[in-house]
């Protein structure tokens, strides 16, 4: 099987120098002690392995030790790393016979929604997602991965196609959210994103969205309704930019870094809140770091899933899938519904510790029959 | 969003559109639209409900159900005690009030949005209480009115406020699955998270003239573009002449035109 380069060739992330973040400074300090050591070694002959050696396992901890303690504004500045993974490297990475798609047959092409047919493991999918760009010129090819309202068409026109073809669905979530522009209003990005989610929760054919990077807003919901939903242990999944929070509520930008604190919205938070149903674990540094580590987790997370997802029938599938949004973050107080309805039995799938308490009778009803798997975590 | 100065009662004040002078009472008795330019003013829910529904006939549902603090956010004030402030303001325990009623003689489901709280914003009991309603109206075989506005989501229940639009719209496929008639009434402003789910979905799309409706902020969009927003930008009128609202309806005609489509429907 030829494994096919979409759009841009790979830029071999593997090899390139990493650009360090602003808290990966004590890092880069360790590294350029490294290369000193090394040229000292080369110009005096003098035997520093042992002191390069001890400098490469200091630069090791210490990098495990910052991703390990991420802030939620550090996360964000991890998925919007310029050198991390998107949907056309992890395509490259993990996807054979790749075969895009275009257009939503009614305004034109989203080249900011990459779409096509491609195998992974032995099932064969459609796969739906947003692509950032690479370089300058792709990434405003691609409005930096924020997709118009012929976007998310042409998402819901090729998931009809799986549907009608019988391919289950993965989608790849990246985006910081709907383009805002007049054209985007003039042609209903509103629309486009509510038919989507109203149609995906009854598409009949199993559907597994992922945020591989960042999860914005109503631009990621519009590709993010499934059967499971996971998140890329750096990625996040919010409900307005940490910056825009800010903006609002604390009246200044300055603030992000508590509005991302506040918003609760990294990948640990959102399972405890029962959110979203999988983390995908990450190698050491981030996925910028080891990209085809990194979608070497996600391949294995993706094929374990669709497995089990193809076992049921669909109505089953149907079934749980309506279920879990149904009842999907339900938090309030509603005393009647103490009293009128019975408990459900054996509600809970995630131990009562991780569970933010909805107060006296509020529904938080899981369906016991889809349980959690942390697959490839 | 700008806050729209309260009105006292039985006093002179101007339109906020037209500047014109205008006698309160003469304006509530216009069904809170000015009688000089014809801006239809904010209203909250029952006001709202009193001005829609045949007299007497509104069942609440659900008015129980009150919001928590999930994430136990805090800004500079923390959300307990905005929504503590915003209940006292309205009464209201959070921004949908919901039931069954008559509109000419003909059973509805309604669900009716209360920009007087939080700017309508939508949190766990803004979705429950419209999947509710969605529902009760499937079970019940009722045409659903929901008369929308809202600022968007309600950033402080983070993303458990995202979900409220997957929940209302895999609701609404239900309901269409079930062949249930659900008419939305769009008024001034639905914007954002509620635009982009619920809103949107109606078999048909009603909106008061002038209302605002669109999905990003004007001034998110204004930064975007670099330029001036075109005349009428994100209004009702906007909207019908792209395609996305069926039919502009004023305050005074509208419990004619829902009547009117539930009987199309044959509902």
């Amino acid at each position: 099987m030829v494994m096919q380069t979409v759009n841009s060739p790979d830029r071999g992330l593997t090899t390139a120098p990493i650009q360090y973040l602003e808290f990966e400074q004590p890092l880069s300090r360790i590294e350029n002690d490294i290369a000193l050591l090394k040229v000292e070694k080369e110009e005096t002959g003098r035997d520093l392995t042992a002191e390069i050696a001890q400098q490469e396992s200091r630069y090791q901890a210490r990098l495990k030790r910052l991703y390990q303690h991420l802030t939620p504004w550090e996360t964000v500045l991890v998925a919007r790393h310029p050198q991390r993974p998107l949907i056309t490297d992890h395509i490259n990475h993990l996807v054979s016979d790749f075969c895009e798609l275009s257009g939503d047959r009614t305004f034109g092409d989203d080249r900011a929604m990459v779409t096509g047919f491609g195998r992974i493991g032995g099932h064969k999918i459609m796969i739906v997602g947003h692509n950032k760009g690479k370089d300058t010129p792709g990434r405003v090819a691609c409005n930096f991965g924020c997709a118009h309202p012929e976007g998310y068409r042409k998402a819901l026109l090729k998931m009809k196609l799986a549907e009608k073809f019988k391919l289950p669905i993965v989608c790849m979530i990246d985006t910081q959210g709907a383009f805002p522009g007049v054209g985007s209003e003039e042609r209903g990005i509103s629309h486009a994103i509510a038919v989507n989610m109203m149609e995906m929760s009854r598409l009949r054919t199993p559907i597994v969205c992922v945020v591989i990077g960042e999860g914005g807003s109503g631009g990621a919901l519009g590709i993010g309704v499934g059967d499971r939903v996971a998140v890329m242990e750096h990625g996040f999944y919010s409900v307005i930019s940490a910056e825009g929070c800010a903006a609002i509520l604390w009246k200044t930008h300055e603030q992000k870094s508590r509005a991302a604190e506040a918003l609760k919205f990294t990948a640990k938070h959102l399972k405890k809140l029962d959110l979203i149903d999988d983390i995908i674990a990450e190698p050491v540094g981030g996925a910028h770091r080891d990209p085809v580590q990194a979608s070497a987790n996600l391949e294995k997370y993706l094929i374990n899933t669709l497995r089990e997802l193809k076992r049921p029938r669909i109505e089953t599938v149907l079934r749980r899938r309506y279920e879990r949004f149904r009842n999907i973050a339900s938090f309030f107080d509603a005393p009647s519904d103490v009293a009128q309805k019975p408990k459900p039995r054996n509600p809970k799938r995630t131990p009562a510790t991780t569970r933010i308490a909805n107060g006296g009778g509020g529904r938080n009803v899981k369906d016991p029959a889809t349980p959690s798997k942390d697959a490839a975590s | 969003m700008v806050e729209r100065r309260e009105i006292p009662a039985g006093v002179w004040d101007s339109c906020d559109a037209c500047g014109h002078m205008v006698y309160h009472k003469e304006v509530a008795e216009n069904l809170h639209t000015c009688p000089e330019c014809g801006h239809h003013q904010r209203v909250n829910a029952r006001t709202r409900i009193d001005m829609l529904v045949d007299p007497g006939s509104f069942e609440e549902k659900d008015a129980d159900l009150s919001p928590v603090d999930p994430l136990k956010f805090k800004d500079r004030i923390p959300y307990n005690e905005r929504l503590k402030a915003a209940q006292d303001k309205t009464g209201e325990r959070d921004a949908v009030v919901s039931g069954r009623a008559f509109i000419r003689g003909r059973k509805v489901a309604l669900a009716v949005m209360n920009s007087d709280f939080i700017m309508a914003s939508m949190g766990s009991v803004v979705g429950e209480k419209i999947t509710r309603a969605i529902e009760r109206a499937t079970d019940e075989d009722l045409p659903l009115i929901v008369v929308t506005a809202s600022g968007g989501a309600r950033m402080q229940e983070g993303m458990v406020s995202l979900m409220q639009m997957a929940k209302t719209s895999a609701a609404l496929a239900k309901m269409d699955d079930a062949g249930g008639l659900y008419i939305v009434v769009a008024t001034d402003p639905t914007t954002a998270g509620v635009a982009a789910s619920f809103a949107s979905l109606g078999d048909f799309i009603l909106a008061e003239p002038g209302a605002m409706i669109g999905f990003a902020g004007p001034r998110v969009i204004a930064n975007t573009i670099k330029q001036e927003l075109p005349e009428g930008f994100q209004t009702a009128e906007f909207m019908k002449e792209h395609g996305f609202v069926d039919r502009i309806v004023k305050r005074q005609d509208l419990r004619r035109e829902l009547a009117r489509l539930i009987d199309y429907c044959g509902k």
